[in-house]
């Protein structure tokens, strides 16, 4: 059976290459790596097998879906040249697992990222910051982590990609916080609390579907923050945003993050107030035209002024 | 001067209209709010001004279909109908009248009667705002209502950002005839006098 994998394997992998290269091909996929192949095989899909030594059968079992690797996505992820043992220990290679590697301790994001000038741009060490004042780490310290968020074998800085649709971004976005805010299981890997049903905490949203689909749940989640692109620090839920007109106006905070990165691009505005805004949504409030606020002016101080000279004309004929 | 008494609005035209000035009259104010918005100064609450728009754009869709009816099965659809031959003529007559002609105390050159309640301008001023602004409103406001009905891009643009300036410039409209309609209505020798017909039904000359 395990001669097969890798050639199915492979083929699954260059079907599922050809796909995502159309759908990223600014983010040039690579091949898996001979050795990143070797854990493909059986943390690629959703069934492994093995020989057992001791009956010499071939057994057939289920991986557990939480160690399941996309690996499609993964050649076309930020760390896709990497090798599984970059990070993980050597001694993975052997079947079964050591038992002892349950109690490793995992290289945290800040390990490689923190105080290094090549990711300066991506302030790692600003994001830290954040983290540690966040709702998360205030709940659940440092057993709450970055990889809970942003799956570290998949993740692709989406809003940083100047093809990317807004739409996209919010999806990628908003993925994030659905892991666990709408998944029991993974909810319940911090908390034995009951997970709040989000429909319902956000029931006094209107027009939620619409909200969900175009906005992030970190616009309102989080502080503005000039400083960073995506501020980290989530708010507890009594400071999230609750004032529409925090964005439905001209002054919208959406400018300063959703429409962040394409802001920081020169636009023409075509006359609209927040036209950055316009590429792919409509915010009532926000998406004002100048040109039509003067032409309605004109015409309603045109017809004012023709009744009040109607009026006085009435007054004097009058007396 | 004989006073003669014309009953010109049946009740339900006169239930219509009301219903249809006060939700308009909402519609605007609440539009203005949402349009203008700003944090320091909110005219109405965003929230606020969503749940009344909502509310009142669909009692004044629901009441423009009941107009469209009520014109359809009564003889009140004729006074939204004109001639294209001598318009021009005939409104100009009738803004003559208003400019200069009233205030030398001449007869109306289109006197009120059961067949003719409405004199040329209004004619076409009512019929442009029922029979095309009032749609464009409707329609476009049911599309922000449900967004998924909407194309999602039209000649390269999001059908959202479409849909919510025609619907602005619609609401403008809709603002600027009623601005003129309030006035108008209170030209006569006594300013109060259509107002109390639109309430009573009947019109006195």
């Amino acid at each position: 059976m395990m001669k097969y994998c890798k050639p199915l394997l492979l083929v699954l992998y260059c079907f599922l290459s050809v796909i995502f290269n159309n759908l990223y091909a600014q983010n040039e996929p690579v091949p898996l790596s001979e050795d990143n192949l070797k854990c493909a095989s059986c943390h690629g899909s959703k069934y492994y097998s093995f020989t057992n030594p001791l009956t010499e059968e071939t057994n057939r079992k289920r991986m557990n879906p939480f160690f399941i690797i996309d690996t499609a996505r993964y050649v076309s992820g930020v760390h896709r040249s990497f090798s599984c043992s970059d990070c993980h220990s050597y001694d993975y290679n052997s079947y079964p697992h050591p038992s002892e590697l349950k109690l490793e301790p995992k290289f945290s994001c800040i390990d490689c990222h923190g105080g290094d000038e090549t990711f300066a741009k991506y302030q790692f060490d600003k994001i830290e910051e954040d983290v540690n004042n966040s709702a998360h780490r205030n709940a659940f310290g440092t057993q709450f982590k970055c990889e809970m968020c942003h799956d570290l074998h998949t993740y692709r800085p989406v809003a940083r990609d100047e093809h990317s649709k807004i739409k996209h971004i919010v999806v990628q976005d908003n993925q994030m916080c659905l892991n666990c805010h709408n998944d029991l299981s993974k909810y319940q890997v911090l908390t034995d609390h009951n997970k709040p049903e989000l429909l319902t905490t956000h029931s006094w949203l209107p027009n939620q579907e619409l909200h969900f689909l175009n906005v992030r749940c970190i616009e309102c989640h989080t502080p503005t923050d000039d400083t960073i692109m995506v501020s980290h620090r989530i708010l507890p839920k009594d400071q999230a945003v609750h004032l529409c007109s925090d964005c439905h106006s001209t002054n919208s905070i959406l400018r300063d993050k959703l429409y962040k990165y394409a802001a920081q691009q020169s636009r023409s505005d075509n006359g609209y107030y927040n036209s950055v805004i316009l590429n792919e949504a409509y915010v009532i409030g926000a998406n004002r035209n100048k040109y039509l606020n003067i032409i309605s002016l004109l015409f309603f101080g045109a017809a004012l002024l023709g009744i009040s000279i109607h009026i006085i004309f009435r007054i004097i004929k009058k007396k | 001067m004989e006073n003669h008494k014309l009953y010109l609005y049946p009740i339900w035209l006169r239930i219509w209209h009301g219903i249809n000035a006060l939700c308009i009259i909402l519609l605007i104010i609440t539009g203005l709010s949402m349009q203008y918005g700003n944090i320091d100064y909110p005219l109405i609450s965003f929230k606020t001004s969503v749940m009344i728009h909502n509310f009142c754009g669909i009692v004044a869709s629901i009441g423009f279909v009941i107009f469209l009816v009520g014109n359809f099965i009564s003889d009140n659809g004729i006074h939204y109908r004109f001639k294209i031959r001598g318009l021009y003529k005939r409104l100009f007559t009738q803004l003559m009248y208003y400019v200069f002609g009233y205030f030398k105390g001449e007869p109306k050159p289109f006197p009120i009667t059961k067949e003719n309640k409405f004199n040329p301008l209004q004619r076409i001023s009512y019929a442009v705002a029922m029979y095309v602004l009032v749609p464009l409103v409707v329609i476009t406001g049911l599309g922000l209502l449900y967004p998924e009905l909407i194309f999602e891009r039209f000649l390269g643009m999001s059908g959202v950002q479409i849909t919510a300036v025609m619907h602005s410039i619609g609401g403008f409209f809709v603002s600027f005839f009623l601005m003129i309609h309030l006035y108008v209505a209170s030209i006569g020798k006594n300013p109060l006098k259509n107002y109390k017909s639109i309430l009573t039904g009947y019109h006195e000359s």
